[in-house]
């Protein structure tokens, strides 16, 4: 039997639900739902990422390029060889799964900046093999004809429609990631990221947890990048090059690290940023990464837990 | 039965760079024992404790643990072959709460797969139960109960110390590995601690023991072993091991070779 959540955690769910449920009913523009669909994008990323840092400890500049071959897989599968999206996608996904299980068998004996190395150097690999496997990929100028999605017989080919598929999926990823970081498992990825020497004397098999978990959010991405490129149905190897990896690593630390609720906080304040940012129109990289440095410096915990702490102090001091 | 050796060592050594740790160093620990290692700072004591948990692998000799060999065995399958140790320096998880060590003590005998966990079954949750109340039950036997909800980094040092071996006793060992665990206790709950270590072997829980603190490790062994330089020079019972002018001198700094 399944249960699929402890009751603490169906009050959350359910405002998240009514809230994705209302806010299309409010929204101005169109304009509007491609934003948030990518931001349900890049937070799925994100919660497998957050296990993997937040949790486990370890640190991945690599995940653009799960992403990518998320996309890509399922992109040339179905446009290139006919194949119906119902299969493409799981096989995209499973095989990212596995391309993450090799890399992540011999990068994970690493640790502290190897690792993050190793991933970036994995993730700098993809992008080559991207760039100059042109009779596959289409090369540089991208992929183009990758069909919509289609459920029964609706097409998702419209930004309105995908954002009910891409938020029910994070919706349902973010329930198993909520089980699992409630569970012994969850305990037992928070004393690897901890103490790994005490976590192996306590019986855990911090290697198979590390790279078991390593997988996890190397599926997430994939399943992230593979709805991606049937929405946006082209797509070009310079959205999964290292600098998304960075990206989707800043969105975890800016959100809180090692809580789900900030992380999803995080991507949506990063991906919406530079949209506000359009305001000081040639400034905004430059305005961009104050704002990061600012986080970084005055909410070292994270936005979502410093806020939170702020609030608690403030609600202190009215009761004194 | 009561005799049988469960641990045993066989010429074991261990060296770093040039530095020989551990030299040839054979001993058996008898089940239900309190068995002491003794010696001076750098005699190799805790160079033991990790080549018996697998952290370190000897470079020659043999380790038997129940009659298995665990030379090359990796830690976490040596914690389930029923060898828990605690450390030196305290290893605890600092942010998660005096409940939750205890509980991944637990961990070893409940494992459980991340696909199971996603998917909260009902077993998984039954056996989440059933160690919740093992876990409080282990912190009613150290006396951490009313800290359950804590976040361990902010109990007292001595109750850390008293949570650690809780932790090492939620993974359900035949032998227990003490590093030290007086160390940096009063002399009220050092008294607490020998009071504990036997009550657990009067539960029939064989242990090792490294300690500095004489008095305590006179009051509860069973078995003495005194390590100097890596290598062993006496072993006894703590009466021997006082009367015998090797290990005298080798604590007073004595030049035992001029009366040759």
């Amino acid at each position: 039997m399944i249960k699929l959540l402890s009751s603490s955690k169906w009050k959350q769910l359910i405002l998240f639900t009514v809230a994705v449920l209302l806010i299309p009913q409010i929204l101005p523009s169109d304009y509007y739902f491609l934003i948030l669909n990518i931001i349900a994008l890049n937070a799925i990323v994100v919660l497998g990422l957050n296990l993997l840092i937040g949790f486990a400890g370890q640190i991945s500049l690599g995940h653009a390029a799960f992403y990518g071959l998320g996309a890509y897989i399922s992109g040339i599968l179905t446009a290139s060889y006919g194949w119906p999206i119902f299969l493409s996608i799981p096989v995209a996904v499973l095989t990212t799964a596995i391309v993450g299980l090799l890399v992540g068998i011999p990068t994970l004996k690493l640790e502290g900046h190897y690792l993050v190395m190793a991933t970036l150097g994995f993730n700098i690999i993809v992008s080559i093999i991207l760039v100059q496997w042109d009779a596959m990929t289409g090369g540089p100028s991208g992929l183009a004809g990758i069909p919509y999605l289609k459920a029964f017989s609706i097409s998702i080919d419209s930004d309105r429609k995908f954002y009910y598929l891409v938020w029910a999926v994070l919706g349902v990823l973010f329930c198993l990631s909520l089980n699992l970081i409630d569970s012994r498992v969850g305990r037992a990825l928070r004393a690897i990221g901890e103490d790994p020497i005490s976590a192996s004397a306590l019986g855990i098999p911090v290697e198979r947890y590390k790279v078991g978990i390593f997988v996890v959010s190397a599926l997430y991405a994939a399943v992230a990048g593979s709805l991606y490129a049937h929405y946006v149905t082209f797509i070009s190897p310079k959205t999964f090059d290292f600098f998304y990896s960075i990206e989707v690593v800043t969105m975890v630390v800016v959100g809180g690290i090692g809580s789900l609720w900030s992380g999803l906080a995080g991507a949506a304040i990063l991906t919406m940023l530079p949209e506000i940012l359009e305001i000081v129109k040639e400034y905004n990289v430059l305005v961009y990464g104050a704002v990061l440095m600012a986080v970084l410096v005055f909410f070292p915990e994270g936005l979502l837990p410093g806020i939170k702490k702020l609030w608690q102090k403030r609600q202190g001091q009215v009761h004194e | 039965m009561e005799n049988k050796a469960i641990l045993k060592l066989k010429d074991v050594s261990k060296s770093f760079g040039g530095i020989q740790a551990v030299k040839g160093l054979s001993f058996e620990v008898y089940s239900r024992n309190i068995q002491a290692i003794i010696g001076p700072n750098g005699a190799g004591k805790t160079t033991i404790f990790n080549m018996i948990t697998g952290f370190y692998a000897p470079d020659a000799g043999e380790i038997t643990f129940l009659g298995t060999t665990i030379n090359k065995m990796p830690p976490n399958d040596i914690a389930e072959l029923g060898i828990a140790r605690t450390f030196q320096n305290l290893e605890l998880f600092p942010s998660l709460t005096v409940l939750e060590n205890v509980m991944l003590g637990c961990y070893v005998r409940n494992k459980l797969g991340i696909i199971k966990a996603s998917l909260r079954l009902k077993s998984v949750q039954d056996t989440e139960k059933k160690v919740r109340e093992k876990a409080l039950e282990i912190l009613e036997f150290v006396g951490l109960e009313k800290y359950a909800d804590e976040p361990s980094g902010e109990l007292p040092f001595g109750w850390q110390r008293l949570l650690e071996i809780g932790r090492a006793l939620a993974t359900d060992p035949r032998l227990l590995l003490l590093d030290e665990p007086a160390s940096g206790l009063n002399p009220r709950e050092t008294d607490q601690l020998g009071e504990l270590i036997e009550k657990l072997r009067s539960d029939g829980l064989t242990i090792l023991l490294v300690e500095h603190d004489m008095s305590l490790t006179m009051d509860i062994s069973d078995n003495i072993i005194v390590m100097d330089y890596g290598r062993k020079i006496a072993s006894g019972s703590p009466r021997q091991i006082q009367n015998d002018p090797v290990v005298i001198a080798a604590y007073l700094g004595e030049d035992i070779d001029a009366s040759d």
